[in-house]
């Protein structure tokens, strides 16, 4: 729900991306050394579905990486691939399903018995913890033990970079102060969440959130023990109570997971728990570790970002059963900020969507497989009410090329028949936005429209793209930018975008500066909404007003090439990951 | 180079005998200018000669860039993606598709002809390179000769600037400086601006190099016996400086300014390749090379077009300022 948390997680990803670009090397041959594809169960067999299902206790499981984790520490961590990770030792009350595809994105309990009692008013969740849910050290996980958990959050001065999505919907005039200021013996002053008994916690929400669920299955909802807690540095060993625990760490290097011998099978419906032993290991050079993969020197890439033009080259022309072809979640898109002229007016805009060349821009993406299908509006798959094939601009028909005569003849009604100059605001550490720069450059050019394109200091985009003052000063009429949500809802994907109440000074992410109260009554009116489908469908209605207004040109939805090693057994991609496997049940042969 | 060429238009000095050894051989000893003698040393040296067509070659493509593309390739910012393969975005066909009609291939991803990106990355490479090795020498030669020849304070503190400068680190400041100057000044916008400031900055910080060794020279010129005889017959300053000096400082500077080019132009890449360079779509060596980054296993022409290009272009350039040195001073190596 913050901007700024999210932008922080997309600026983490992208560092993940920019670590991958710097180091671009290769992945030749790699000889296929027990690799062969007789055995990989096929290209997209683990897409959305489970392959090689087992039940195959023992081995180790090797993870590689080219980024480490922001931090392991539940309440700290936000790259995707961490939370995804943090399932091995760490649960929630609620969680997402163990299944691959978009039943994934359901939630299931986990420490909980069962899913929340909801009071009529949807303002009160409670729960019953299950019986034999125990830490490593064989004590039982109490409801206080969550509550300090969640508590953390508000310790923003120590615990800074997770997702504060409970803090803002549970305390949101911000009246505790987090449990290292607590007054309290306990240290759980927080009256919105209360604990009866061992096995019972309370939320009250001061307001209804059709979405509150989704926010306590992220892993910053996991337990503490407050004796165990070790401040700023509990990210180096946190105290583990799902199916294994930290054997040892060293940041950006290794990192390996042994069984944790207190936690029952019993206890446990989502985590299968099948090796003996997990590692990852952390290396800079994204070709390289393509080329490990490739040879079948490690499963899977952690990070999961997709693999470089070389590994890709080799991986689909020599290997092409150990690879899969997810959707991130993420949209790539350019928006028009409102307040550069001439993108004040709807015309104008609308000469853009019909004036691009969108093929040529998937092209410069990376094509059909590694850049993604051709975007068609703004609600990414992973996100309910989403619906691909909404296209109320035409932008895939014809192959996605430009309809110069429509731009043309919008171009009119604007009242720039011959067209404009602005400028293209591109980040300058991110190779594949500048090539999309460039193909968009090249096919507005034809409708008489002469894009600058400028490549400001990708590290800087909270202070340069996120600050409409310096947009309108430099005259950013065209913004690159990609979004994918925190949690599959429309509340956590679009809110930060399209909401009035984003638009900040600093560090905003409503680039096209849209200030519609009919838009801002509808996302009050959905995050009420308590039945998912209603609320879906309420999200695909926000979905289409801005595409109407024209705000936005989707470029891709995007897609990635992932490797999966022929030895991993229970392999599915998950909606609920962003298209990342479910790491949670993964085994090896 | 501690020795003076002696000016054979400054009366006093009389042409030195060493110098006229190498042509002729009969008749009587002519007395031949400087210009002149150091030319017959260069023909006589192949490699700089060939380094000094090559970068004459460079120049002439430079300059009619748009003609040579319009017969020989496609305009410099065309797609063709139909020459891409769709699944991998590398050029169809073999060494990154080389054919009769794109010379040197495409570009992957977008398919633009690299034949007419590396012409016309020319036109950046070179103006760069020269211009900015212009603003160098100019500045350096002025503030250098002024420090040489006046000494005193004037000396102490334009050899301390000179020495701050050579101490600043010189790409980070215009990696900073660019991300801060507007999109348009001096009446020019885009790649304009780019190059101009990138001009600008670049001979700014090269005339410190420069400066020192004219200041250098300029120090014991002036204490010769030539200066010291027409300092006694009255010249004014102003003589001294431009007659008797100057001309002697000339072999310096231009055996100076042809090895800066090359270094200048390595600068240009630099930048383009750190995406601070002239913007896109305009075409820059080393631009080209940081997109090549992407592909380098996957389409290995795509970097290697460029790089060979910059390679050629920086080893006859200093091939040729090696050979100019040479040829211009008796006393060296040679």
């Amino acid at each position: 729900m913050t901007t700024q948390r999210s932008s922080r997680r997309r600026i983490a990803a992208s560092a993940v991306a920019v670590a991958a670009l710097l180091v671009t090397a290769g992945c030749g041959g790699g000889g296929s050394d027990g690799e062969g594809d007789g055995k990989a169960p096929g290209f997209n067999a683990a897409n959305g579905k489970t392959a090689n299902a087992s039940d195959k206790k023992g081995g180790t499981l090797k993870f590689i990486g080219t980024q480490d984790a922001d931090s392991w520490d539940t309440t700290r961590g936000y790259y995707g691939f961490a939370w995804d990770f943090m399932r091995y030792y760490s649960r929630t009350l609620i969680t997402s399903k163990p299944v691959a595809g978009k039943e994934s994105s359901e939630l299931v309990p986990d420490l909980a018995k069962a899913k929340a009692k909801i009071s009529d008013d949807g303002k009160t969740y409670s729960y019953e913890l299950r019986d034999g849910i125990t830490w490593e050290d064989g004590k039982p996980v109490t409801s206080k033990d969550i509550k300090y958990g969640i508590e953390r959050q508000w310790a923003q001065d120590v615990l800074s970079g997770g997702p504060i999505y409970l803090k803002d919907t549970l305390d949101p005039d911000g009246k505790y102060k987090g449990p290292y200021k607590d007054k309290s013996k306990d240290k759980l002053g927080l009256e919105a969440i209360e604990t009866p008994s061992d096995t019972e916690i309370v939320f009250k929400l001061p307001k209804r959130n059709g979405d509150f669920e989704q926010m306590l299955a992220m892993p910053s909802a996991s337990p503490v023990r407050q004796d165990k807690d070790t401040k700023s540095k509990y990210g180096l060993k946190p105290f583990s109570n799902g199916p294994y625990k930290f054997e040892s760490y060293t940041p950006n290097k290794k990192l390996s997971l042994v069984r944790n011998p207190e936690w029952k099978k019993s206890s446990d419906n989502i985590r299968k728990a099948l090796p003996d032993k997990i590692t990852l290991t952390l290396i800079t050079n994204s070709d390289e570790m393509d080329k490990r993969l490739i040879n079948g020197d490690y499963d899977l890439d952690i990070n999961a970002t997709g693999m470089e033009a070389a590994g890709r080259q080799t991986a689909l022309k020599e290997h092409k059963g150990n690879i899969d072809n997810p959707s991130t979640g993420y949209i790539r898109y350019a928006v028009f900020p409102q307040t550069v002229k001439p993108f004040d007016n709807i015309h104008c805009r609308k000469a853009m969507i019909y004036g691009s060349d969108h093929k040529s821009i998937q092209n410069a993406r990376g094509g059909p497989l590694a850049g993604g299908d051709i975007g068609t509006n703004m609600l990414p798959k992973l996100v309910p009410g989403s619906d691909l094939s909404f296209d109320p601009y035409g932008i895939a028909k014809n192959d996605g090329k430009a309809d110069v005569a429509k731009a043309k003849a919008e171009l009119k009604k604007c009242g720039k028949p011959n067209g404009f100059k602005t400028t293209i605001a591109v980040r300058n550490n991110k190779q594949v936005e500048i090539a999309s720069a460039e193909a968009m450059q090249a096919s507005l050019k034809k409708i008489g429209i002469e894009a600058e394109v400028d490549e400001y200091d990708g590290a800087q985009t909270t202070g340069i793209i996120g600050n409409p003052e310096y947009v309108k000063k430099k005259n950013y009429g065209i913004i690159i930018m990609g979004w994918g949500p925190d949690f599959p809802s429309g509340q956590g994907y679009g809110m930060p975008l399209w909401h009035s109440k984003y638009i900040l000074d600093n560090g905003n992410n409503n680039y096209a500066m849209i200030d519609d109260k009919k838009i801002d009554g509808m996302f009050a009116d959905a995050i009420a909404e308590l039945d998912k489908k209603k609320a879906a469908e309420k999200y695909a209605a926000i979905n289409a007003e801005v595409m109407k207004g024209a705000y936005y040109l989707p470029f891709t939805f995007e897609k990635n090439i992932i490797w999966r090693s022929s030895r991993l057994t229970n392999v599915g991609t998950t909606d609920a990951f962003s298209g990342r496997y479910d790491y949670a049940v993964l085994g090896v042969k | 180079m501690t020795a003076p060429l002696h000016d054979t238009s400054a009366e006093t000095a009389p042409v030195d005998p060493a110098l006229g050894d190498g042509a002729g051989g009969g008749k009587s000893i002519e007395g031949r200018s400087l210009g002149r003698i150091a030319w017959n040393r260069l023909k006589r040296d192949k490699v700089a000669l060939t380094g000094g067509c090559v970068v004459l070659l460079l120049i002439v493509v430079a300059v009619f860039a748009p003609l040579i593309v319009s017969v020989l390739g496609h305009p410099p910012d065309k797609h063709h993606e139909e020459l891409i393969d769709p699944l991998f975005q590398t050029p169809k066909g073999a060494l990154g598709g080389i054919s009769g009609d794109h010379l040197l291939g495409v570009e992957p991803g977008n398919g633009r002809d690299l034949f007419s990106r590396i012409v016309y990355g020319a036109r950046v490479s070179l103006l760069v390179g020269f211009l900015s090795a212009m603003v160098a020498v100019v500045v350096g030669t002025v503030l250098g000769a002024l420090a040489g020849y006046f000494g005193g304070w004037l000396d102490a503190a334009i050899s301390r600037v000179m020495d701050m400068l050579l101490a600043f680190p010189q790409l980070l400041f215009i990696i900073s400086l660019i991300s801060v100057v507007p999109n348009s000044m001096f009446g020019l916008t885009g790649t304009g601006v780019r190059l101009t400031v990138m001009i600008l900055v670049i001979g700014f910080f090269g005339w410190p190099y420069i400066g020192r060794i004219v200041r250098g020279q300029t120090l014991s010129l002036r204490e010769r016996e030539y200066v010291e005889a027409a300092r006694s017959l009255g010249a004014g300053r102003r003589y001294i400086l431009f007659k008797e000096l100057l001309p002697n400082l000339i072999a310096p500077i231009t055996v100076y300014t042809t090895l800066m080019i090359p270094t200048n132009i390595l600068t240009e890449a630099a930048l383009s390749f750190l995406g601070v360079g002239v913007k896109p779509p305009t075409a820059s060596w080393g631009q080209m090379l940081s997109q090549a980054t992407r592909y380098y296993e996957a389409d290995p022409m795509f970097m290697v077009v460029p790089g060979v290009a910059i390679f050629i272009t920086v080893l006859s350039f200093n091939l040729f300022g090696d050979g100019v040195r040479d040829a211009l001073d008796p006393k060296g190596s040679r």
